[in-house]
């Protein structure tokens, strides 16, 4: 059986088909999920759309929502054949979820550890861009491009962090906006867009300042912030010079001798003590 | 003529650079979606760009000065130095955190400060920015502030109300490094205000009688600095101070910050390359003995000169030196015995008991909780593996250590 899905981290659009699928007791590997851009390419088989009806209520261990939330937003074409092969599973291995070197349940976590990370990376690399605003509440819009269709998920955390502003988060897997009364999500892909703000400027002085010529750890730096990011990040254009820089700063700070002078205060403070 | 406040930026984040702590967790819970304000913390950190040092960088951390009266050897801003010097209005920094955190660059902002006047005017000045921050502008990201230790009760007291976190650097990992390279500064003042902080961090922890609101005081609480390699101490005298330091003050976090060369740096202190694999030791080392049931004289029983093994991380060096202990078997060992196996870290652990429950487990599961089964296969038994005599070769050792590399030179 083909199930043809938008497939852009909609959760419910999965779990709709995944139950009607399990009270009809169709198995794992009778199912083909395809996902909407796929299955447009292929002229000859018509997309099914999921069955209906067969509303049998199904029980799951606690654990498998959020894990299963997690894993649809995965952009692998196999998260929901995965997901559903641990649906499937679990009507009869109740404590399946337990054993996490199980080969399904680990590339289950491996998936979700995915989307936490990228998750988390949009938390820390959004760059909010401020534009011009026409009420008294300023306005900042930001291009971010994420690995998977985390978009959705992440309007809370914004909207908590950011509420007396309003914003946009554009990314090419849909965009989230907040106006201080809601927020609007769009799964289409967003334009990127073209805006200069003078803040990125000092951003990039403080960037430049804090770092220390002589500890270089460019792959440490890397692992964090892997060069995908660098294209949206106002301060990584300096890393190379920083980095081209720093063994003859380092130098230069070991053949430079201290100073015989003292600074003029440092004279009007030694007068002032006893 | 003044500096332009780019200018005084380059200055002043330059200056705060030799501070390790960019730690913006373990807070309370907050956020501005009831407050209509700006700003949250959802209790871990958020690291928002990585320099090429390859430190986090996730709070603007800034000096509000860097004039200072001190004048300790190692410092960048000590007072005999001839850097330059700036110094921001509080108005200023106040700005600065906002637009930086609108902009999502940072978490929050970590305020250290040379001392001006007196300690007690430094310290005003600094618990006015975070006041500001609070309440004027109804923010709610993370603030930490380095406590001035000498300055008084009462603003110490209102520290707290509005910072996450507070610190107060030990400096050196021995009472005399301190008095020799900082001899303005007292190690006995510096304990005791660590013991302060701690008597009132631990009552706001607790819920009073009245209420079962409990009061504010740097929530996320305190941590401290020491600089390794500036002084002869050994990582044994390092470790054991950091231990007391846990144990008597419950500070959150130790940093070791490897001495560096600094600007027109002082004649009174070498200038070498900064240890770095010897930082990264002695944080590997803390973290056995916070976190993996480590004491530290078994981490530093190794050698005799006190000092960790640079070539292979503390925790395999002990399991070579205590190879009676091994192989574990990963299906009966205790918890304890779990965490020493090199190559398990907590989470492992914790994987590794839940499936036991219901199933033997062999090396494939291992490799499944992305385990290092070429590391682990010494030092473990599983379902269908015993390590043979392979944790009584001579040669083990060898095993582990990295191929050798061409050193660059400084």
């Amino acid at each position: 059986m083909r199930i043809v899905l938008r497939a852009r981290g909609d959760f419910e659009e999965w779990r709709t088909a995944a139950r009607a699928l399990l009270s009809q007791g169709v198995a794992p590997r009778d199912i083909e999920w395809v996902g909407e851009d796929a299955a447009g390419t292929d002229l000859f088989s018509a997309p099914a759309t999921p069955p209906m009806g067969g509303t049998v209520p199904v029980s799951v261990p606690k654990a498998f929502l959020p894990l299963a939330e997690s894993l649809i937003c995965h952009s692998d074409p196999s998260r929901f054949d995965l997901a559903y092969r641990l649906l499937w599973r679990l009507q009869t291995e109740n404590t399946l979820l337990h054993i996490r070197s199980d080969p399904d349940v680990a590339r289950a976590h491996a998936f979700d550890r995915s989307v936490h990370r990228d998750s988390h990376k949009m938390h820390a690399f959004v760059r909010f861009k401020e534009i011009p605003s026409d009420n008294e509440r300023r306005a900042f819009v930001s291009w971010f491009e994420p690995d998977h269709f985390i978009v959705a998920r992440n309007a809370g955390f914004f909207r908590r962090r950011f509420a007396d502003m309003d914003w946009l988060i554009a990314t090419p897997k849909g965009a989230i906006s907040w106006d201080g009364t809601d927020i609007r999500f769009c799964d289409a892909p967003a334009d990127k867009p073209d805006i200069q703000d003078d803040a990125d400027d000092l951003w990039r002085t403080y960037f430049a300042n804090i770092f220390n010529p002589a500890r270089l750890k460019i792959k440490m730096m890397q692992t964090e912030m892997p060069k995908k990011y660098w294209k949206n990040l106002p301060e990584a254009k300096l890393i190379p010079d920083l980095i081209a820089g720093a063994e003859q700063r380092v130098r230069d700070m070991a053949t430079r001798q201290a100073s015989d002078t003292v600074p003029k205060f440092y004279e009007r403070l030694h007068r002032r003590k006893p | 003529m003044k500096k332009s406040l780019k200018a005084r930026l380059a200055i002043l984040s330059d200056a705060a650079k030799y501070d390790a702590s960019c730690a913006s967790s373990g807070t309370t819970r907050r956020d501005s979606s009831g407050s209509g304000g700006l700003g949250s913390t959802e209790g871990s950190g958020i690291c928002h760009a990585y320099a090429p040092d390859g430190r986090c960088i996730s709070l603007l951390k800034i000096l509000m000065t860097n004039f200072c009266i001190y004048d300790c050897a190692y410092c960048i801003n000590r007072s005999s130095s001839n850097v330059e010097r700036a110094r921001f209005s509080p108005e200023e920094v106040v700005w600065l955190t906002l637009e930086f955190y609108r902009r999502n660059y940072i978490e929050g902002l970590f305020l250290s400060s040379g001392i001006i006047r007196d300690s007690d005017y430094t310290m005003e000045q600094m618990v006015r920015i975070a006041r500001d921050l609070r309440v004027k502008h109804n923010f709610r990201g993370y603030i930490h502030l380095k406590t001035i230790p000498d300055a008084s009760a009462k603003l110490i007291e209102e520290a707290g109300l509005f910072a996450d976190r507070l610190s107060i650097n030990i400096e050196l990992p021995t009472d005399a490094g301190v008095e020799k390279f900082a001899p303005q500064k007292h190690p006995r003042n510096i304990r005791r205000s660590m013991g302060e902080l701690k008597t009132k961090i631990d009552e706001a922890g607790e819920p009073t009688l009245r209420t079962r609101r409990r009061k504010t005081f740097a929530p996320a609480g305190q941590s401290t600095q020491m600089i390794i390699g500036a002084d002869e101490a050994s990582d044994a005298t390092i470790l054991g101070t950091s231990a007391g330091l846990y144990d008597d003050y419950r500070l959150r976090r130790v940093y070791y910050s490897a001495f560096s060369p600094i600007p027109d740096a002082s004649k009174a202190l070498p200038l070498i390359k900064p240890p770095l694999v010897r930082e990264h030791r002695l944080y590997q080392a803390d973290w056995l003995y916070r976190f993996y049931g480590f004491g530290i004289e078994e981490i530093t029983a190794g050698r005799p000169d006190g000092m960790l093994d640079l070539t292979i991380d503390p925790k395999l060096a002990w399991a070579l030196e205590n190879r009676g202990r091994f192989p574990v078997d990963i299906n009966t060992a205790d918890k304890e015995m779990l965490l020493r196996v090199p190559g398990f870290g907590t989470k492992t652990v914790k994987a590794i008991l839940s499936a036991r429950r219901f199933k033997r487990l062999a090396m494939d599961d291992l490799a499944r909780l992305k385990v290092s089964v070429k590391k682990v296969q010494a030092f473990v038994t599983a379902s269908g593996w015993s390590p043979l005599k392979l944790i009584d070769r001579s040669d083990l050792r060898s095993l582990f250590v990295p191929e050798p590399q061409q050193l660059v030179l400084l």
